[in-house]
């Protein structure tokens, strides 16, 4: 299969807007974009599609600067060589303009000021004219056909609304820089920009996207969902593992074509692990579970089986841990665990642990463990009570009995007294596993476990889930990992605005049956 | 595929996976050596716990060699020792919140409160002094609640709302004492304060060092106090890890303001009097002790044994350039200047990562 197949048949230059050539990326020994090159039509929507881990972020921090690529890399935009590394102060200048999926709005402030923040902020003005602000604002939403209030607070617009409002203010930076050399209108790029809009915003955001191709500028629209690709972009290139599959005519491509693409045909040994279902009879029943972009939703979990759950980015199954813990206020529900029954909308964390259901967080230093503090005291922070001496807590014990979990799994350095920012993500995952593995807990939810964390570790971690689960305990693992999933779990449920969709197990379970179904996931909805 | 070949390459890897391993395994026990062994290390480590202590001890050597009769004469430690007592009680208070993460502006004032509460109770309205200190010791506790329901049931920062309360208990203050001193405050009191003297140190002294040891003890050595310790710097790991915050920030609230009373207790017996507004004087010397004792003995940690410490080299510095016979103001100089000095080394210590 070509790698770099494509454009190399186009027209020199004249139509192309951006343009991209033998672009790589390596991050230590792994490489994340490899001989990339594409390029982008003036007056064109052009989407770039592939799933996690496909290269495709890693293509736009490149363009935007914040990583250099290797050497021997090429960008131009409109004929213009384009310095490398991109600096990322100059980017604008020089005709790209991002929305990334986080939008950079400041909720406090009020959409004028928001809008004009560029200026804002760098201008030398001692009189700001706030009325003339607004006036400009106000024309420039008019021009949009868009009901945006200048002078309304950016936090209580909708999701749509600020989604507007930050491509808005990406082409109009575009466009200011642009006025001394109207024939270069600028490329805007779209970083996932909907996977949490409504369907009805997903319309408007796309014909604000068409408005601004009528003006000659050019849009990078980056997703992972299929279907709005085929019904915004003209052309689309597809990554994968960090290879340009295929740039393709939209048009002309149909949804399968599409997903065949992004997945590939298995080019990985690994098959499914097909686990044979644990037998030893159920263990956790949830029932109605629902939250904010959840459910409901109802799942049962068997002694001794571990049940991955995964699913596109925004579609709920990744709250799922954390709402069976009681983390979050406002979750509605029962859960049942080995006949006790519990409500979910009263359920704390407390709770949780007393019926030993425990939880790790998939942010490893701001919710699962204390960077600053020993990693001895991290581990024993749930079980001080049983490691105390008649003359009280002290020091030695918390260490020698992490010493003693560390070396069971594995952690490296072995020393407690370090503090936990002091290890790599792979050992202080294990500390910290190691940490609600010691608990014997009945039912242990993750999220995301290995993210972060390399090769050798993550076969530990995977081994200390399987000696647990053999021992009786009920795993549920969120994950966007579908070798992972597709190697650890009993059973896989898929996940799509916040339903169940599809349930694999046996010999359906392989990594790529689990990614065709989450791409394959939005139509049987929409 | 063939067989033979991938198995041969399986093969070479475990050898390299075993080499790599034994390597790793070598780097770890260099590591272990060093953080338990390595001269340097472990040099480092004890100048940063006691370089307090030796600052002290170089200082009193420092004005002894100017003011030798006074600087080395029992007497002046000893009386330095007993009036600085409340100080170190007031210190302790304030870090017990320090340590679950929430400032107590409020504690000088609560200290003001319960010394102008005994006195009023026990001078004008004849209270036995054992019921006026309980009484005292209770308002102080409620102070601790009425903190901790703004802070956690409005979500305002603890900053604001002890800045509030303290100015608003001074207004308080003012209203019990009718703006005058209220002296002749029952003999019991001041025995059990000051007259009393063991080795020449008054006993209030000997409950400062006392409350040190427990709170040393509660900190180090209990599940609770490490638990406080993950409230403050990490609460949502804390609460993942099944630790009810709000319970632990209240309860470290309500502590703080009921030694902050106890502190004013001690305050009352030292002077057999009490007047409305000296005592809002010790907040900054509380906290630039606070601060600076966290940059010793346990290093990075406000720490019981560290503030005792602070405390005391704070005050032998103040007593020693008042012997060079240095004006008064000096004392704000040393406190003022003590507390910024001290948050930068921790600061130093902590590696200029911004505070929480």
């Amino acid at each position: 299969m070509s790698l770099t197949s494509g454009t190399k048949g186009a027209a020199p230059n004249g139509g192309c807007a951006l343009e991209i050539e033998h672009l790589s990326k390596r991050f230590g020994g792994a490489i994340a974009l490899n001989d990339v090159s594409l390029s982008v039509r003036r007056g064109e929507v052009h989407g770039l599609l592939g799933s996690n881990g496909s290269g495709k972020s890693t293509l736009i921090k490149v363009l935007a600067g914040f990583h250099a690529p290797e050497p021997g890399a090429e960008v131009r935009l409109y004929g213009q060589p384009v310095p490398l590394p991109i600096p990322g102060v100059q980017v604008r200048a020089l005709g790209l303009a991002f929305v990334h999926q986080h939008l950079g709005l400041i909720p406090s402030l009020s959409v004028s000021e928001n809008l004009f923040l560029g200026q804002l902020a760098t201008g030398q003005d001692w009189g700001i004219n706030w009325r003339a602000i607004h006036d400009r604002a106000a024309r420039i939403f008019e021009r949009f056909n868009l009901a945006l209030d200048p002078r309304a607070e950016v936090g209580r617009l909708s999701a749509v609304q600020q989604a507007l409002l930050a491509i808005v203010r990406a082409y109009e930076d575009l466009r200011h820089a642009s006025e001394d050399h109207g024939d270069r209108p600028g490329v805007l790029v779209l970083d996932e920009p909907t996977p949490f809009l409504p369907r009805a915003g997903v319309e408007q955001l796309f014909q604000l996207v068409r408005q601004c191709i009528d003006t000659g500028a050019s849009v990078i629209f980056v997703s992972h969902d299929v279907d709005e690709v085929r019904e915004i972009t003209d052309r689309a290139t597809i990554l994968r593992d960090g290879q340009l599959i295929d740039t393709v005519e939209t048009a002309q491509t149909d949804h399968d074509a599409f997903v065949e693409r992004i997945i590939g045909r298995s080019m990985d040994i690994y098959a499914g692990a097909a686990k044979p279902m644990p037998t030893k009879g159920p263990c956790v029943a949830v029932k109605g579970l629902s939250a904010p972009g959840v459910g409901p939703v109802a799942l049962d979990i068997g002694q001794g089986e571990i049940l991955g759950l995964t699913g596109l980015i925004g579609s709920g199954f990744d709250n799922v841990p954390s709402l069976l813990y009681g983390a979050h206020k406002g979750t509605q529900g029962q859960m049942s665990i080995e006949g006790q029954a519990l409500d979910l909308s009263t359920l704390t964390p407390e709770d949780a642990l007393a019926q030993k259901i425990t939880y790790l967080p998939a942010d490893r230093l701001g919710q699962a463990g204390v960077g600053s503090l020993s990693v001895g005291d991290n581990v024993a922070l749930p079980i001080y009570e049983k490691l105390r001496s008649k003359l009280g807590l002290t020091n030695r014990q918390i260490e020698i009995h992490a010493q003693i979990l560390g070396g069971e799994a594995g952690v490296k350095p072995n020393v407690p007294a370090l503090p936990l920012s002091a290890l790599s993500g792979g050992n202080a995952q294990k500390a910290l596993i190691a940490k609600w593995l010691q608990t014997n807990p009945r039912l242990l939810l993750l999220d995301e476990p290995t993210q972060g964390v390399d090769v050798g570790a993550r076969q530990q971690i995977w081994d200390a889930l399987d000696k647990t689960a053999d021992s009786g305990a009920a795993i549920l693992l969120a994950s966007t990992d579908y070798e992972q999933l597709a190697q650890i779990c009993h059973r896989v449920l898929i996940f799509a605005q916040g339903q169940i969709v599809a349930e694999l197990t046996g010999a359906e379970l392989t990594k790529d049956t689990i990614a065709e179904r989450c791409y394959r996931s939005m139509p049987t909805l929409a | 595929m063939s067989k033979g070949e991938p198995n041969a390459n399986i093969a070479a890897y475990e050898q390299r996976i075993a080499a790599l391993e034994a390597k790793l395994s070598a780097l770890t026990a260099t590591v272990e050596v060093g953080s338990t062994g390595g001269d340097r290390e472990k040099w480092k480590d004890w100048a940063e716990r006691y370089g307090l202590v030796i600052a002290w001890i170089v200082m009193i050597l420092l004005l002894g060699i100017f003011k030798p009769d006074q600087m080395f004469a029992w007497n002046s430690y000893a009386s330095m020792l007993g009036s600085n007592a409340m100080i170190v009680v007031l210190t302790l208070a304030l870090i017990i919140p320090l340590t679950t993460g929430d400032f107590d502006l409020s504690v000088a004032s609560v200290m003001g409160l319960s010394s102008m509460l005994i006195a009023v109770l026990n001078v004008k309205l004849g209270f036995p002094i054992a019921g006026a200190i309980i009484v005292a010791l209770a308002v102080g506790a409620m102070v601790g609640l009425v903190n901790a329901f703004f802070i956690l049931y409005f979500g305002v920062h603890s900053l604001i709302v002890t800045l509030g309360t303290g100015y608003f208990i001074n207004g308080l203050i003012l209203w019990v004492a009718n703006s005058g001193t209220i002296s002749g405050v029952s003999m019991g009191l001041v025995k059990a304060v000051i007259l009393t003297r063991f080795l020449g140190i008054p006993i209030g002294f000997y409950y400062a060092l006392i409350l040190t040891g427990v709170i040393w003890y509660v900190f180090q050595h209990t599940s609770m106090g490490r638990r406080l310790l993950f409230v403050g710097r990490g609460r949502e790991v804390a609460r993942l890890s099944g630790v009810n915050v709000n319970k632990v920030r209240t309860g470290a609230l309500v502590a703080a303001s009921t030694m902050a009373a106890f502190a004013g207790v001690l305050y009352t017996g030292m002077r057999g009097a009490a007047d409305p507004s000296s005592a809002l004087a010790f907040l900054l010397p509380a906290f630039a002790a606070a601060f600076l004792g966290s940059t010793a003995i346990y290093p990075g940690r406000f720490n019981a044994p560290g503030a005792f410490v602070a405390v005391f080299f704070l005050s032998t510095g103040i007593m020693g350039l008042n012997f060079l016979g240095v004006d008064s103001f000096v004392q704000n100089l040393f406190y003022g200047g003590g507390l910024v000095i001290a948050v930068s080394i921790s600061q130093l210590i902590r590696g200029r990562k911004p505070m929480d």
